[in-house]
């Protein structure tokens, strides 16, 4: 895909962020936004995945160590075409495949069950290594929030990945700068990521995360870097796309009202003109 | 009865011999192989060993990945740090997901002896059995221990595994056929029940033969599952002797004591009490002392049952 491409896509996994939580009276929009791009570069563009066949034991897995985010994973699976679409309007509810954090037991192409941060990027490098002992050729990503490298488990596994040299594994923290309590500084300042990934060993890359020309470079050098795990750390704008939630702490984990719901698809359509405009 | 072996030992053994037959086995540790006896296997099979160092909650995350691509993982470590100190990794990142990882974890109970209170685990019994689709076994001794790591191969899906520090008697020969989620008769009898598990089992059975002393006819059940646990084994017996007594190397709240207890008390209410560690931590002695102390030993049931009975 195209840089256009991209962004157009993108932009429906955003409208799906907003039906999804809109519908379900709760979620997180406000990370799920921010990481939208890298949800769609990973789904539509990077990884060698196959919705047909989510069981391939050679296809790449993606961990959301970010659990919480599961309306922007949802939406890029449903739009990639694991599910329908229409099925994202069950999020959260009784029956459910969409568990408000990602369940693999109930929703086929999940890799690994999320929720709990800080658990996922272990998972993650434990199907890396899986992957070496095998003599596989897939890869790993995981996603994690800003706010979820301060539990200590992050730092574990970022050891762990370094000292096994799992260069197979992609670590990308999705830096929008705001937890629950506040901006990441004000509750227990995670800074400097990059410093404190680099001291672990990692190749770190910083990129802007919405931005589809710095995700296909640092995928692309994350690919060529060998003998080292690489941690590209994504300066993002939580809510993005929305006008009313960008960079509001308060949208971390509320859902929109219809009045806020309309306004956030009209905020998104005019995306699409702009976008259309350009093509 | 024969030699004494620890259960970590034949933990170890075990691992390395079925390396073989699982090709998709893999075993991972936290800076204890020596103690936990996986150290057996590195030496046997370094390829297929990983040191995660002194990290549990990573280990039990690092094994529900492996699992999550097929490997067969052993996570192991003491069970303080495996039942405890990653309780909510085992929760979400294992049990959850229904993911095939092995727990391995040594050294349980107040038989740790010296390190004391801090180093013996006497709730994982409790905290592992809570977790739905989780196997707890609890082996009594080496041929046990054996057949349970085999088990837990051939299971698919989380297993907790509990091994101690101590030497223990070897109480079944070579053969004896066991199944996950079956207790065995060791020894039938008519007035008392003794349900016991781990290294309780081999205390159950000296017990029993003082008190056949006494004219009293113990029968004594060995539960190596604690969850999926034999209701049928115990409330066969429960319905014949009238008595129940619990025996276990832990507190006497969460673990088998009291999974008798809900059970009896649904189906088949019982006179019953039961043998293990009372709202209090251990502390620091010889694996011997400690049992003695904690009346954990033969005479120790033997003194309990007689005082039930009384």
């Amino acid at each position: 895909m195209n840089n256009l491409e991209l962004q157009k896509t993108a932009n429906e996994v955003r409208k799906g962020i907003i039906i999804g939580t809109h519908a379900a009276g709760a979620g997180h929009p406000g990370g799920s936004l921010s990481a939208a791009d890298i949800f769609t570069y990973l789904y539509f563009e990077e990884m060698n995945i196959d919705p047909q066949n989510p069981k391939d034991p050679d296809r790449d897995r993606f961990v959301l160590s970010k659990g919480h985010t599961a309306p922007g994973l949802y939406s890029a699976m449903a739009n990639r075409g694991y599910f329908p679409v229409e099925e994202l309007e069950t999020l959260r509810k009784v029956g459910s495949r969409l568990q408000g954090h990602p369940s693999m037991q109930y929703l086929p192409g999940l890799d690994m069950s999320s929720g709990s941060l800080g658990q996922g990027i272990s998972a993650a490098c434990g199907m890396a290594l899986g992957g070496k002992l095998d003599n596989k050729d897939f890869r790993v990503y995981t996603l994690l929030g800003d706010g979820e490298i301060e539990e200590g488990q992050v730092w574990e596994a970022a050891m762990f990945a370094a000292a096994k040299k799992l260069d197979n594994l992609v670590v990308i923290v999705d830096n929008n700068n705001l937890q629950i309590d506040g901006t990441i500084e004000e509750v227990n300042s995670p800074y400097p990521i990059d410093k404190k990934f680099e001291a672990f060993n990692f190749h770190v890359i910083n990129i802007n995360g919405n931005d589809f020309d710095d995700l296909r470079k640092a995928f692309a050098e994350a690919k060529a870097t060998k003998g080292v795990p690489t941690a590209i750390i994504a300066k993002t704008v939580k809510g993005k796309g929305v006008s009313f939630m960008e960079n509001q702490v308060g949208w971390h984990g509320k859902a929109p009202n219809d009045e806020q719901f309309a306004i956030a698809m009209e905020d998104l359509a005019k995306i699409d003109k702009a976008l259309e405009a350009q093509a | 009865m024969a030699d004494k072996i620890a259960t970590r030992v034949s933990y170890g053994n075990a691992l390395k011999d079925l390396a073989e037959q699982y090709p998709d086995l893999v075993v991972l540790d936290a800076d204890l192989a020596g103690a936990t006896q996986t150290g057996i296997f590195k030496k046997a099979y370094p390829d297929r060993f990983f040191d995660c160092g002194i990290a549990e909650c990573n280990l039990m995350g690092v094994s529900a990945g492996l699992a999550a691509v097929g490997k067969i993982p052993f996570a192991s470590t003491f069970a303080m740090f495996a039942a405890g100190r990653a309780f909510e990794q085992v929760r979400n990142s294992i049990a959850y997901p229904h993911l095939n990882v092995k727990i391995g974890a040594t050294h349980a109970g107040i038989s740790v002896g010296e390190d004391g209170a801090s180093h013996q685990c006497l709730e994982d019994l409790a905290l592992m059995r809570e977790l739905p689709g989780m196997v707890v076994m609890n082996p009594a001794d080496d041929t046990e221990a054996r057949w349970a790591v085999k088990a837990a191969l051939d299971h698919e899906g989380p297993v907790y595994i509990r091994f101690g520090r101590a030497a223990v008697p070897v109480v079944y020969s070579p053969d004896t056929k066991f199944e996950i989620g079956k207790g065995s008769i060791l020894r039938e009898g008519k007035d008392v029940t003794i349900v016991a598990t781990g290294i309780l089992v081999a205390a159950a059975l000296e017990a029993a033969e003082k008190l056949a002393a006494d004219g009293i006819d113990a029968e004594v059940i060995n539960i190596c599952t604690i969850k999926p646990l034999d209701e049928d084994i115990i409330l066969k017996s429960a319905a014949k002797t009238g008595k129940v007594v619990t025996a276990e190397e832990h507190f006497i709240t969460g673990g088998l004591g009291s999974a008798v207890a809900e059970v009896l008390s649904e189906k088949l209410p019982t006179k019953m009490a039961r043998i293990g560690v009372r709202d209090r931590f251990g502390e620091s002695g010889s694996a011997a002392a400690l049992i003695k102390k904690y009346g954990l030993d033969g005479d120790g049931v033997y003194a309990s049952v007689k005082e039930f009975l009384a």
